[in-house]
């Protein structure tokens, strides 16, 4: 048992509600209390990124109620990894949003603390109905969060959004009462013991159940045939929920991690790498999709939603491959890609606030007020995007290509990867020099001015994917380590022999 | 039993796929509405139909799984805020886009001749 494990949940839980109740109370003092909370968020991430690198498991059972029996989260080092994933990205998105974004609309920051918490639930917790519980806390913030600003641009893809999600949470639901009907179990842990053991005709109640879980993963994750409903509800977006959004698709890849590597890996027996066949060609055709997309955008923010799933297939691509390094590298990618995204994200929205009426449209219009400092922003981020050297987005994309064996499979990876990237490089480089370099005479009535805040936070998150090369030798030993122990699961199945506080007395 | 349930839960998953493709909100939350009766029922019958039994192991010979019963009841909670949220938000594209068409507007109507059909009307 370790208390730390619901500091994560608790700290946006009781922000957000202290939020929620002091609606009308000075937007400074709001601003200040709702910063303060996500501050400490990542304080506690980091706490638990330090917990959770000795390599050991931990849990918080609760109610001290014996694992397979209670909901318990569990802390390892993928948990961690995402935990400090999204309090870094939060922070940023939240400083972003204190620049004047959150005006309108007095529940912003209890919607954003709330869809923190969502967050950090699934990343922690070791149940999949909780996991269910987790997705309906994230997703009904984000329902909010999505309508976020003024307009009626955002009421179509919103609806779409929304009725996709609520399709995917039935599906969801079906699959976990399969596997529960077969299994009598939804602890991760005691299923990754159970579903070795399934045999004869339930064997194919459990075989669909997976395969129908997958497709939910996949509906979040944004892979392929359950891909278009992003870029229009992104681009839509506000730019700091856009940017937060960056990483609701890495739940659905950490999702299928957890799921297919703990209860559908190796040792699984019959159902050993179910679905993992078909994910290989599905992140390929996403990534082929996603680099036709960005080709094909017109406006900033519509290129940076395709990149998104630009993302969600290279990293995909090498964890259907099932190999160690190959999910160390795509661990390292999604770190990166993640804060770029998002960083892209602010950028498109400092460029459209300069250029009037021309928005994040990729045309010509009159030259803006701060060119220099939105272009090297926006070169920054396009460049650790595209996967050029010397950023973060090539390190990732070069230790997925190393980490692949000489066969088949490897040709269709380093031609997919290697073509879409330089695809991608056009469409960066055709947006930027129409964007930044071709503008037209003539100039703004009231461009609005930069602030601090807005400026700062983009300009830092983008800078991480300078920080990450700085910090590249730390960061892959970390997700090495964490590949290993994600392949090692017997270490995982053994929190359920955890001893309980006070069994003996 | 065991038929009359399969067949209920059936009929409401089949209803609710084919109105949640229809083109209108309206029945898209109904069918919304139908599909997640469906999967409440069906996730009810994942610890077995048992009639008259005790949720309570050791006090009779056979029991009835309460677990189930709990995710039921956690799904109908979240459901049911969500089909509110759903109804909400298709009165609010109905307001934004005086049409309940899912995607705002028809695709096949252009906005641009309909305005020349208004003036030359007049």
């Amino acid at each position: 048992m370790n208390h730390w494990l619901t500091a994560p949940i608790l700290i946006p839980l009781l922000g957000g509600i202290l939020q929620a109740l002091m609606g009308y109370a000075p937007i400074s003092l709001r601003r200040t209390l709702a910063l303060a909370t996500t501050v400490l968020m990542l304080v506690s991430a980091i706490i638990l990124l330090v917990l959770a690198d000795d390599g050991s498991y931990r849990i918080y059972a609760f109610g001290n109620w014996q694992p397979p029996f209670g909901i318990v989260l569990v802390l390892d080092r993928l948990a961690a990894l995402m935990l400090i994933l999204t309090a870094v990205l939060a922070l940023f998105c939240h400083l972003y949003a204190i620049g004047g974004a959150d005006e309108g609309n007095r529940q912003f920051h209890a919607l954003f603390l709330f869809q923190l918490m969502g967050l950090n639930i699934a990343f922690l917790t070791g149940d999949l109905f909780n996991l269910f519980v987790a997705f309906e806390v994230l997703l009904i913030a984000s329902y909010g969060l999505l309508m976020h600003g003024g307009g009626t641009v955002r009421t179509v893809p919103g609806l779409h959004y929304v009725v996709l999600n609520l399709v995917g949470s039935a599906i969801f639901l079906i699959s976990v009462g399969m596997i529960y009907s077969v299994t009598g179990t939804l602890n991760m842990a005691d299923l990754a013991v159970k579903i070795p053991e399934v045999s004869g005709e339930n064997l194919n109640i459990v075989k669909a159940g997976g395969m129908m879980l997958l497709v939910v993963f996949g509906l979040k994750a944004a892979i392929l045939p359950l891909c278009f409903w992003l870029p229009r509800a992104y681009s839509k977006a506000t730019a700091p929920v856009a940017a937060l959004f960056a990483v609701m698709t890495k739940v659905g890849v950490y999702a299928i991690l957890r799921v297919y590597l703990l209860i559908f890996g190796d040792n699984a027996g019959e159902l050993a790498n179910l679905g993992m066949d078909w994910l290989f060609p599905i992140a390929l055709a996403t990534l082929a999709m996603g680099v036709i997309g960005a080709l094909g955008s017109g406006s900033l923010k519509t290129l940076v939603a395709w990149q998104v799933i630009i993302s969600v297939g290279t990293l995909l691509a090498p964890v259907a491959l099932g190999s160690e390094a190959g999910l160390s590298a795509a661990l390292f990618y999604l770190l990166s890609t993640t804060w770029t995204v998002g960083g892209l994200f602010l950028v498109a929205e400092l460029v459209a606030n300069q250029r009037g009426t021309a928005d994040d449209r990729i045309i010509t219009a009159p030259r803006m007020r701060n060119r220099t400092f939105l272009s090297v922003l926006f070169l920054i981020g396009a460049v650790a995007a595209a996967g050029l050297p010397p950023l973060s987005g090539f390190f990732g994309k070069l230790l997925i290509l190393q980490s692949v064996e000489p066969g088949t499979e490897m040709a269709w990876l380093w031609s997919v990867i290697l073509i879409g990237s330089f695809l991608t490089v056009i469409a960066y480089s055709r947006a930027g020099s129409i964007v930044f370099w071709r503008t037209v005479d003539g100039h703004l009535e009231t461009p609005d001015p930069l602030n601090g805040r807005i400026s700062v936070a983009a300009g830092a998150l983008t800078a991480l994917a300078v920080v990450m090369v700085a910090l590249a030798g730390p960061i892959t030993r970390y997700t090495d380590a964490t590949a290993a122990q994600l392949y090692d699961t017997d270490a995982y199945i053994e929190i359920l022999q955890t001893p309980m506080v006070g069994e003996d007395n | 039993m065991e038929l009359v349930f399969a067949l209920v839960i059936g009929a409401l998953t089949a209803s609710g796929v084919y109105l949640v493709l229809r083109a209108r909100t309206f029945p898209v939350v109904v069918g919304l509405t139908l599909l997640s009766y469906g999967v409440n029922l069906f996730l009810f019958s994942s610890g077995r139909l048992a009639t008259g039994q005790q949720p309570v192991i050791g006090t009779a010979a056979n029991y009835s799984d309460p677990l189930p019963q709990a995710l039921v009841l956690t799904a109908i909670v979240i459901g049911f805020a969500m089909t509110a949220f759903v109804v909400v938000l298709s009165l609010r594209n109905l307001a934004d886009n005086e049409d309940d068409h899912v995607d705002g507007q028809k695709p096949y109507k252009s906005p641009a001749p309909e305005e020349e059909e208004e003036v030359t009307g007049k």
